[in-house]
């Protein structure tokens, strides 16, 4: 057989893998690989900071299901990855990030853009390889898109020195990949099953809590399957947003600090709480001790380490959740004789009162005439895209605003930053929404504080015509700070007022784009029409929005979830 | 509660580091770790001792397997099992002293292995309790050194 170099190996792995989408940022010591890049089928995209690579390869993924892929050099190139592998990480979304390091020889010598990234990025990834041997690079790189994409997805890096891409190695073929220490449980214990199943059958009050493991499964299906058949309210985590119809009669919307009235009550008087793809995340839960304190727990996670690491769980399954969901699916077509109706007999009490919740509290806001409300603006879009949109968001106000009052109908198309909380991440996660699917519409959803944190993507948006679009809530202020300083900081507003901020709809030109500004609220409505009506231009909506509005359902940190602040 | 861990890892660079850069990530703690290579070149067996109620104990156990250089992890502690720590202690040994210290050593089935004009260094082999008691008699003598490797443990066969 003949030889080919480690950078033309790792091409082909690539190809192996499906990837067709790269986003990177090229070095010194990556040279070999982007040469071999130019002449390959693979499409190469250059990013303006290397932390919008790695958020981009992640859009991509969590849009379209495959594995992302960013490609990095050396030493800062590497370290600026971190944010968006650590995003990645916390989300669970997989991704390959490939990282350029120093020949062998020079390892540890302290050489030019030299750092030790498998050390730096060890807790937060799910694996990572230096490649010492360059006769492990196949096998490693097979392996890290397996690790990536496999049991509980997640990021894994690979770090490639630069002589070990030079080396002359043989291609070796492609074997079923089977690792001793790693073989998650995917398929449910029967009996576990049925206990569930019986749980529910008994349960008086049961709700299903849904995170983002169901998205990550392509688990919606069974999910709305087992809702629907056995009538039972559905609340989402921020990921898991999309996992059931927003739409549905049976959706609380989401739970948790910003979550809803009636999702909120619902958990908190539940007598079986049915938690599938989800954690039970401290701004899910609020205070450990008065969370679902009636509810006996089922809960479906991929990850043993996940259940009961912060609430006890009475029945546990450690199982896909599309597994899982669908053996109880087949339970109750098999093992009980309640058809839907007559589970929407015996659990029409619990749904009346949820309802009721529902009505007595709903997501609103106050109209103030002209004045921008955000909450508005977030309707508007909705309304205007049918729903249909992929959003994302970047991390504070806009991100919970959006998740409150744009109703995601689908799983794959609200992309956010939950775990990490990333500000910075909607606009480049967008462009790689994007590049993975070009005929849709795709909104980021911004802050004027966060967009300009990763704003340099524009140039990249702008290079490939990825022509998304960013609507920023523009108040001038990094607001979900500033609300906590107006709730918990009696108003003292340190570090918080933007005093400086660029003028949005000349920047947009700078770079190429187009700007628009709606200041009134009649504005509002032709300026979403118009910016959708661009098809080929990214274009910035500036939305000068109410300053010191606030986000309302709101549990302080820490306290019971019950005890949420209304407005 | 005390619970001694015995973990089989992957015997690759930077593994124990994953493993110990858990621990501190996480908040738990570490009283003692032993590593080195099986039978096996490939693996590399380690002995624990950690501190924790059963949850933490339950999410150290699962975090540490959940580690892809890991491929056991077991509770020795959880059933009958033999541990054993070696300590060496270098202790003034003037001529006043040096019938005493041999005395203690010999009580201790340890044994002298190094000698100087005014101290001896020790070896004594056994339990934690063991090595604190050998520690607690020789100090009012004279304790110069003392270096511990930690607890090693194994679990116990089954009699049947």
């Amino acid at each position: 057989m003949s030889k080919i170099t480690g950078a033309q190996a790792i091409i082909k792995c690539l190809q192996e893998e499906g990837v067709d989408t790269i986003f990177g940022f090229p070095g010194g010591v990556i040279l070999d690989l982007y040469d071999e890049l130019m002449d390959s089928s693979i499409r190469n995209l250059l990013v303006r900071h290397e932390q919008g690579a790695v958020h981009a390869a992640d859009g991509y993924a969590r849009a379209s299901g495959k594995v992302g892929v960013a490609l990095l050099t050396s030493g800062p190139g590497a370290t600026n990855g971190v944010t968006g592998i650590a995003t990645a990480y916390m989300d669970s979304i997989p991704i390959v990030v490939l990282t350029g390091q120093v020949p062998r020889a020079l390892i540890g010598n302290d050489a030019f853009q030299e750092v030790d990234i498998v050390g730096i990025t060890r807790p937060c990834t799910k694996h990572n390889y230096l490649v010492n041997d360059p006769n492990e690079l196949v096998p490693i790189l097979r392996e890290a898109f397996y690790l990536a994409a496999s049991g509980r997805p997640g990021p894994v890096l690979v770090d490639l020195p630069k002589d070990v891409m030079a080396a002359k190695i043989e291609f070796p073929a492609k074997k079923e990949i089977k690792m001793q220490t790693y073989q998650p449980t995917v398929e449910p214990h029967p009996g576990q099953v049925a206990k569930a199943c019986k749980s529910i059958l008994k349960a008086k009050r049961p709700v299903l809590y849904v995170g983002g493991g169901v998205i990550l499964s392509n688990a919606n299906k069974e999910l709305t399957e087992l809702a629907e058949k056995a009538q039972i309210p559905v609340t989402m985590t921020l990921m898991g947003l999309g996992a059931f119809p927003g739409t549905n009669p049976l959706s609380m919307g989401m739970l948790g600090m910003h979550g809803s009235y009636a999702a909120n009550m619902m958990v908190a008087k539940s007598d079986l709480l049915i938690a599938v793809g989800a954690r039970f995340d401290d701004r899910i839960t609020g205070r450990l001790d008065t969370f679902a304190p009636d509810a006996e727990i089922i809960h479906i996670d991929i990850d043993p380490a996940s259940i009961s690491k912060n609430v006890k769980v009475d029945i546990p399954i450690v199982a896909d959740c599309k597994n899982a969901l669908t053996s109880m699916n087949a339970w109750f077509n098999t093992s009980s004789e309640l058809d839907q109706a007559a589970f929407a007999e015996k659990h029409k009490k619990w749904l009346d009162q949820v309802y009721e919740w529902n009505k007595k509290h709903p997501m609103s806001y106050t109209d103030e005439g002209e004045i921008i409300k955000p909450q508005y603006v977030v309707e508007t879009i909705n309304r205007l895209t049918g729903g249909d949109a992929i959003i994302t968001t970047e991390v504070g106000q806009n991100q919970m605003w959006t998740a409150q009052f744009y109703k995601f109908n689908q799983p794959r198309q609200f992309l956010t930053s939950g775990g990490l909380g990333t500000m910075g991440y909607g606009l480049p996660a967008a462009i790689g929404a994007k590049i993975a699917f070009p005929d849709a519409t795709v909104i980021d959803i911004a802050g004027d504080g966060s967009i300009q944190m990763n704003i340099q993507e524009l140039a990249t948006a702008k290079q490939y015509g990825a022509a998304v679009k960013i609507a920023i809530l523009n108040n001038n202020y990094l607001g979900m700070v500033r609300q906590w300083q107006e709730l918990f900081y009696n108003k003292r507003y340190s570090g918080t007022p933007m005093e400086v901020t660029p003028d949005f709809v000349e920047l947009a030109k700078a770079y190429g784009a187009v700007g628009l500004r709606a200041k009134t609220k009649s504005e509002v409505e032709a300026v979403i029409k118009e910016a959708l009506a661009i098809k080929d231009q990214v274009v910035i909506m500036d939305f000068v929005i109410k300053r010191e509005e606030c986000v309302f359902p709101m549990i302080p940190a820490g306290r019971s979830t019950t005890e949420m602040l209304l407005a | 509660m005390k619970h001694t861990l015995s973990v089989l890892l992957r015997n690759k660079p930077g593994a124990l580091s994953r493993v110990t850069g858990l621990f501190s990530g996480r908040g738990f703690n570490i009283e003692s770790l032993c590593v080195a290579e099986t039978l096996d070149p490939q693996v590399s067996s380690l002995t624990l001792v950690t501190r924790g109620n059963d949850s933490i104990i339950e999410q150290i156990m699962k975090q540490l397997h959940k580690l892809i250089d890991v491929i056991k992890v077991t509770d020795i502690s959880e059933g009958e099992y033999v541990e054993r720590e070696m300590v060496l202690i270098r202790v003034k040994a003037e001529a006043s002293t040096r019938a005493e210290v041999l005395r203690v050593i010999d009580i201790f089935r340890g044994k002298v292995v190094d000698v100087s004009p005014n101290s001896y260094a020790v070896e004594v082999t056994g339990s934690e309790s063991k090595i604190k008691a050998v520690v607690d008699i020789l100090r009012p003598i004279g304790i110069k050194e003392v270096v511990r490797t930690g607890t090693i443990a194994m679990a116990r066969a089954s009699k049947k």
